[in-house]
Order: structure tokens, then sequence, then C-alpha cells
């Protein structure tokens, strides 16, 4: 008796597999693949007005790292189409791993400015948020601030920082390598370290968290946080409450801005549904909800910000193009490592 | 039956059971080899780097976070399942079930949550402000980003796997050793010190070592604390330094490091045997504690759960509340619900009777090779989850494609990926993964059984099931809920492989989490986390009360 129920709840876990494997069917017609690096639940609203624009329907999913190796892994056969990314560091990564294909758009070349895509049309940003300071409304008088001054010793003990192995950290640095070079860098990284109020830990947020206790006086984090801070997570509004977010820029350049891309990916199997895809992204319907929604910069000139970003004053992006910080990443992270930024 | 047929069917019996040992075996170590491949890569100027800077720092962070949580969860898991074996006081069938609950608690959300609770501006900061000005009351905070923090919070929720596998050993422990050691005059402690703790050993090594090895391969709590741990460094190595390879090389010399110890701790308890009495069925009674002692006994006992799980289950019970009565509840959470019950059960199905099967091959025809399966079945919980899934890809891509060649070849369609491109990855990951914890506690099981028994039932006539049936199964009865318990939990908790294999739009409860986590605001999936407790609660309550052994003669 025992034996039969045992086997019919064996047969019913199977059966139950089974229709989760078949609820993740792939690669019908009418179908787009999406692996994305962004977070299913940031990006769904995105998709469900894709599928209202188009009628194509989008599978998704989302992980923390590794897509570019499952795709590669798979191969031939991978379900994939297009590869979502909220950071260079991975676009990267996945033009290394062989995995992706040239985009050849007339629509997104007009859209996105050439600095802010692939040279060889691999990868093409389609939002931007820029890594910038945090200060305390209270304790800092000043509203302007360089990059290179954060290593100033005046900064000594004030600074509060995420770890430097982060990929938000580890494209700012990168950028640093790429202006000055490594010796530069490796002093700057030095002198940062040197204004640390604390190990570096815990994410965006804990930095304005630690800000507002009065733990540091400043400290570094991407624009959107603030923004989610403010607008969106009641509790944590008296963090931003007690901050206010400066632009920085380098001497004689622009604000560091990492790039949200998209990527088309090697052995697509509905590649006319992807293209549709990638194309609708960079339109002005996807630009929107990226401003209103997730309060990043969007790619495409003319599309209105988010007040909130919008009030932090004009951003210029600096010049140096985004496939140069790609470039230094490894750089960056030795240094990293090397002054022991972490410990 | 002829005694000629049933030594047919017996040895065909012995033959499937080691047949499918060595599967087990070959299986789990499937992904390790693909691991091992990555890692004969050449990288050209990595080690050097990681020798000056990284290695030194990451090793030592480690080893004092293994020490410390180490030492926590032992003191932690062994006192409360002694106390709770070998005495009776108030609150004690509470205790029972509270016990484990801490497992329920993902060491990353016992992060975050204690991180919120005592960070500047959390609650004990704001309590201590009613009393001090802000500055001074922010002095006083216990540093919970740190080392120190680490340790006590993994600690916390990570030590019943120490306390299950000891509790397994403590109540089914034979009255005569503790009425010899009375005899001789040894009192309650001294007892416990020289006779309970040594006998335990094997199962104690055991869950010592799932402790250490998932602090080990924690990456979201000693991220987010700010330890540098060496699963830390090997991710940094894949991610920043852009080498896989690399990655793969240090998994495999922490793989090394992990195979050695274990064999160690074998090595040093070779020549002892640690089989209860065969004629002894009688099983110690506990003492009813009196006065004083007992509420010490009660107070202390509570500590552990009111740490690993009560505090975290309230905050989390707190946010849900307050953001479902904002945002109502997502209907897509209640789906994602039932799909990791629905994998975590069917892995902890073919998990429990794999490590039975390869326990069973290697007790009835120990040889080289059933031996070998055994230890080779503990690989998959000795690299982090997402290396071990990373290294998984590659032969179940494999598999997928012979499926699709022959598909071709006899002129069907070709199916596409089968394996790899659904659920049914996510549920080899797993069982890959959590294969060490069904059968380590289950061999810890099985060494108490005394050979005795077998060689009875032999002479008896009774057939190799029979003697599964009627003698294994009720002798292992504690060692397996337990197993079952930390095996469905486990999977239920279960982030990185789950992430990176999961098919197209499926989303488990911890996948749900995530979805917060990893953009900082990990309350907006409290909710989730909460139905990850709600999910384990069931199973270990309902496991405990059978798992307990009533008091008085057997």
């Amino acid at each position: 008796m025992s034996r039969i129920r045992d086997l019919s709840v064996a047969t019913l876990g199977a059966v139950s597999v089974i229709a989760i494997a078949a609820s993740g069917a792939v690669a019908q017609s009418g179908e787009v693949n999406v692996y994305t690096y962004r977070e299913t639940k940031l990006i769904q609203p995105l998709f469900d007005a894709f599928t209202k624009d188009t009628g194509v329907k989008v599978n998704v999913i989302s992980a923390s790292s590794g897509l570019e190796q499952r795709i590669k892994t798979e191969g031939a056969n991978s379900p994939a189409d297009v590869l979502l990314t909220v950071d260079i560091g991975r676009m990267d990564d996945a033009v290394k791993a062989e995995v992706s294909q040239p985009i050849k758009s007339a629509k997104l070349d007009e859209i996105v400015p050439p600095r802010f895509r692939d040279p060889d049309g691999h990868w093409y940003g389609i939002s931007m948020r820029a890594r910038v300071v945090y200060a305390s409304k209270e304790r800092v008088k000043q509203d302007t601030i360089s990059y290179e001054e954060l290593a100033d010793p005046k900064w000594k003990g004030k600074i509060c920082i995420r770890s430097g192995q982060h990929i938000y950290n580890n494209a700012l640095f990168a950028a640093y390598v790429a202006k000055y070079g490594e010796a530069k860098a490796e002093e700057w990284i030095k002198g940062l370290k040197a204004n640390l109020a604390q190990k570096p830990s815990g994410g965006d947020r804990e930095t304005a968290r630690d800000i507002a206790a009065g733990k540091c006086d400043i400290g570094i984090a991407n624009t959107y946080y603030w923004a989610l801070m403010t607008n969106v997570e009641a509790d944590k509004k008296p963090w931003a409450e007690a901050t206010k977010v400066i632009l920085p820029t380098f001497a004689g350049g622009g604000t560091h801005v990492n790039l949200s891309g998209v990527m088309l990916a090697k052995n697509s199997p509905n590649k006319a549904n992807a293209m549709k895809l990638i194309e609708w992204l960079a339109d002005d319907n996807a630009q929107k909800i990226y401003a209103d929604m997730n309060y990043e910069y969007p790619i495409k000139a003319g599309i209105a910000l988010n007040p909130t970003i919008a009030a932090y004053g004009r951003l210029n992006p600096d010049a140096l193009p985004i496939s140069k910080i790609a470039e230094n990443r490894k750089a960056a992270s030795t240094l990293v490592d090397k002054v022991g930024f972490d410990n | 039956m002829s005694s000629q047929a049933r030594s047919i069917a017996s040895r065909a019996a012995e033959r499937f059971a080691s047949t499918l040992a060595i599967l087990t075996g070959i299986a789990v170590v499937a992904p390790v080899v693909s691991i091992a491949l990555t890692a004969m890569q050449p990288v050209s100027d990595l080690w050097p780097h990681l020798l000056s800077y990284v290695l030194p720092r990451a090793t030592l962070d480690t080893a004092l976070l293994l020490l410390g949580v180490g030492t926590l969860a032992t003191a932690l898991g062994v006192g409360a399942a002694w106390t709770i074996s070998s005495y009776d006081f108030p609150g004690r069938s509470s205790l029972i079930w509270l016990m484990p609950l801490p497992l329920a608690i993902p060491t990353y959300i016992g992060a975050y949550v204690y991180a919120d609770i005592f960070e500047p501006l959390g609650v004990a900061h704001r309590v201590l402000s009613l009393g001090l000005p802000p500055q001074p009351a922010l002095a006083l905070l216990p540093g919970v980003r740190s080392l120190a923090g680490a340790i006590v919070i993994i600690g916390l929720v990570l030590y019943p796997y120490v306390y299950l596998s000891a509790r397994a050993m403590f109540q089914t422990q034979s009255a005569e050793f503790a009425e010899a050691a009375r005899l001789l005059g040894a009192r309650r402690w001294q007892e416990f010190v020289r006779v309970s703790l040594p006998m335990a050993r094997p199962a104690l090594a055991v869950g010592l070592a799932l402790v250490l090895l998932e602090t080990l391969n924690d990456i979201g709590a000693s991220e987010y604390l700010g330890v540098r741990t060496l699963t830390v460094s090997i991710f940094t190595t894949w991610l920043n330094q852009g080498s896989l390879a690399g990655a793969a090389q240090i998994s495999c010399l922490m793989l090394f490091a992990v195979v050695a110890l274990v064999l160690l701790e074998r090595y040093g308890r070779r020549l002892r045997a640690f089989a209860a009495a065969a004629e002894s069925p009688r099983i110690a009674e506990r003492t009813q504690l009196r006065g004083a002692a007992r509420w010490a006994a009660c107070g202390l006992c509570f500590m552990p759960p009111l740490f690993g799980f009560a505090v975290p289950f309230v905050y989390l019970a707190c946010e849900s509340i307050q953001r479902s009565l904002i945002d109502g509840i997502d209907a897509a959470l209640l789906q994602a619900a039932g799909n990791s019950i629905v994998l975590a059960a069917t892995a902890t199905a073919i998990v429990l009777l794999l490590g039975l099967t390869a326990n069973v091959a290697n007790r009835w025809r120990g040889s080289a090779s059933t031996a070998a399966s055994l230890g080779a079945s503990q690989a998959g919980y000795a690299v982090p989850g997402l290396i071990l899934a990373l290294g998984l890809l590659t032969p179940l891509v494999a598999l997928d494609n012979i499926v699709n060649a022959v598909a071709r070849s006899i002129g069907a369609t070709a199916p596409g990926l089968l394996i790899a491109g659904s659920s049914a990855a996510v549920v080899i990951a797993y069982s890959i993964r959590f294969m060490a914890v069904a059968t380590g506690l289950t061999q810890a099981g099985f060494e108490r059984i005394p050979r005795d028994y077998d060689d009875s039932a032999k002479v008896s006539g009774a057939s190799e099931w029979t003697c599964v049936r009627r003698i294994y199964l009720p002798l292992l009865r504690p060692a397996l809920w337990g197993a079952a318990i930390l095996v469905f939990v486990d999977c239920l908790k279960e982030l990185p492989a789950t992430l990176l294999l999961r098919p197209l739009n499926v989303e488990t409860l911890s996948t749900s989490i995530y979805q917060f986590a990893s953009r900082g605001s990990f309350e907006q999936g409290s909710l989730a986390a909460l139905l990850i407790v709600a999910a384990s609660i069931v199973p270990v309550v309902w496991l405990t009360r059978f798992a307990d052994v009533p008091n008085g003669p057997a």
C-alpha cells in the first residue's frame, strides 16, 4: 500500500517537473527569448509593452552572472535570441565568449551615439546610469566635485563606498585607468582608500544610509538608487533626504557613465523578432519606460528625463568611449587587489 | 524459493545497488571533472598576482570565518542536542520542532536582516537613541558588516546541521553506556564528554562538514558583510579578471583542501568502531531536571532558535505585511512557490533514494569502487554552487546533443535542449549538490548499526529487501528524516545554480528574492523569503515529530 503511495507521489513529482519544463517551451513562432542581467521584475513592464505593440511574446531568464557561459555551452541549440546587460563588463565578456553577432540596423546607428556602442556592432547601449557622489546636505557645502578630488586628504575618514571589485566600481576605476594610465590610477585608488571611513561593504543604498547616520560625509553610488529611495521606497526616504546628489566630473572631462546594453545572440533562432525587440528598446516607448520606471538616462536624444533625475543637474557623459573602459577592467581589478582596497 | 534461487536473487540485488551507487558517483563527479577541464586551460599572468595580493588575505579570512562559524555552530548544535536528548524540562516539546527552524533562513537573508536591524538608523539605533544622543548611540552599535558579524550570523542560521546530526545520535544512544559510565563514578557531564561525544563523532563530523562547506561556498552573505573569502575571490577572478580558467583553478584547489580535511578526519578515527552493541536495544532515559536547572536549560535552548529563526522571521513578517498591504499579493509569487516545492521535493526524493542505495551497496559489498562512489558523491557540496552549475552545463548539453544527433539520424525533428533547457537541469543540479547531505547523514547512521544484525538476518534466511525494510530503514529513521529535512530546505534556499540553470519563464521563491536583493532592496522580497520559511516549517515540524523517540523502554 505504502509502496503504491510512494510510486504515485514519485509520478506526480515527475509529471510536475515536466509540466514546469513545458511551461518554459521555447522557439515557437511569434516569440523571442531574452537572457537578461536586469532582473525580470524590473524589465517585465518593458516586455509587456513590447508584446502589446508587436504581438511577439517574450520569454525571459534572468541571472546575476554566467549567462554568456550558458549561451556558449548551449552552443548551436541555444534558445537565446537577445542578451540584456546592465554593465559594460558583461558585454565585453559576451563578446570575448563569442556568443554574439553584429547587429546591423540603420535605425540603431541613428539613435545610439558611436561612443555608446561597440565599433563592430556587437553591443549597443540603450540606457545610461552615472556613478556619482552622494553628499551630506548638512556637512558638505560644495556643490561640485571632481573624481580626482576623492583622493584628496581633505576627505580623510569621510568617504563610504561598496567593494572595489563590484562591477560598478570596477568600471569607474577602469575609466580612471583608461584616462590616466595604471601608475596614476594606483595612486588615486590608494588615496581614495586612505580616505575611507570604513572597510568597503554593503551596497549603494547603505552608502546613503551611512551618510545619513553620520558615519561618513560623502559616498559613491549610482544615480537611480537615490531616485528610487526618494520616490519608491518610503522607509528609505530619510536616507535620500539627508543627502544630495553631486554629478562629479573628471578634470577637463565629464561624468563617468555605465551602460545597460543589448546584444544579439550568435545562434538566435528567432532573429527577426530579436531585431524587432532590439530596435523597439531604443525607440520612444521603451526609452520613456527606462527614464520613468528605472530612473535611467535614456540613450535616445529628446526623451524627457524623470524629474528627480533631471534635478541632479545636466549630465555631461565623459567623452571616453565605453569600449575603452571595458579594455581596462582587468587592470582596475588588479589595482584594487594590489592596494588592498577591500581589506 | 530454493536457497540457490535466493542467492542468485540476492546477488542481483547487490549488483543492482552497487551499479546504481557507482552511477551516482559518476553523475556527481561529472560537473567537477568538467570544472577541472576548464582549470587545465592556460592562464597567463594570474597566479603571481593572486599569490601576492589576493590569496594570503582570502585564505586567512576564510580560515577565521570557518573557525568561528564551526565553533559557534558546534557549541549551539551539540549543546542543544545533548540537553534535549538527555533531560526533560519545560518547553522541551516545543524546542524539538523549533530547533531546526533556522535552516529555513538563507544565510544572505540572515545577513540582510541583522544588518538592517543593527546598522545606523535601524531598529537598534533608534532604540538606543531614545536615551542617548545619536552619535554616542552610533558608537554603541555592533559592527555587523564585519568578520565577527558574519561569524555570528552564519553560525546562528547554520547550527541546525550539527544539531540534527548530533541529535540523531544522542537520542538513539544505548542506556548501557550511560549506566556503565555512571557505575564507574562519572558525573553527567563527564559521561557527555567521555562517552556520548566520542560516540557521536562520525555524525558530528558530517554535520560540521556541512556547516563548513556551506560557509565556504557562501557568496551572498560574505560579500554583503564585506568578508573577502576564497569564494569571493573566485568570482572576482572570473568576472573582473575575465579568467574562468583561473576561477576554476582556485575552485579545484579549494576542493583538494576539502577532500584532504575530510580524509584526515576519517583517518583520525580509522581504528575505532562506533556501532552500538547488538544486544542492547534499550535506549537511555531522559532525566527530569528540577529547580533552577530546568529554567536555565529552557532559557539557553531557546536562544539559538530565537536569534537564528524568530528574529528574522518576525522581521520578514512585518515587512511582508507592510508591503502586501500596499502592493497586494502577486499571483506569480504563488506560482514560484509551487515551482520551488515541486523541484525541491523531486530532488529530495532522488537524493534520499540514491544516497541510501550508495550506502547499502557499500555495506553489502564494500569494495574500492563502492567506497569511492560514496566519497565521490560528496564532491558536489565542496564547490561553489554557481561554479558547479557552470560545470554541469557541459555534460548536460553533451547529452542533449547526443539525443539530437540520434533524432536527426532517424529522421525525427531534433528536440533541442531537452535536459539543459528544462527544469530537469535544476533538479539534477540540486541532486548533485546535496547528495553529500544524504550520503553523509545516512553513512553516519549506518555506522551505528551493528553488523551482527545483518548476519542474523542472513542466517535466518531474510532477503536483502527484507533486511533493508525491517532493519536498516527503522534504525536509520532519525538519520533519514534529518537528511530529508536538510535536503528539502537546502533545495528551497538554493540560489546560484537555480538562477543560472532554470528554463525560460520559470521563477522559484529564491530567484524571486534575488530579483529584489540584487538591487539592494531585499525587503521587497520579504514575502518570498517568508514563503520559503513557511514551506520549510511544514516538513521540519512534521518530520521532527516523528523523529523524537518516546521516553521509556523501547
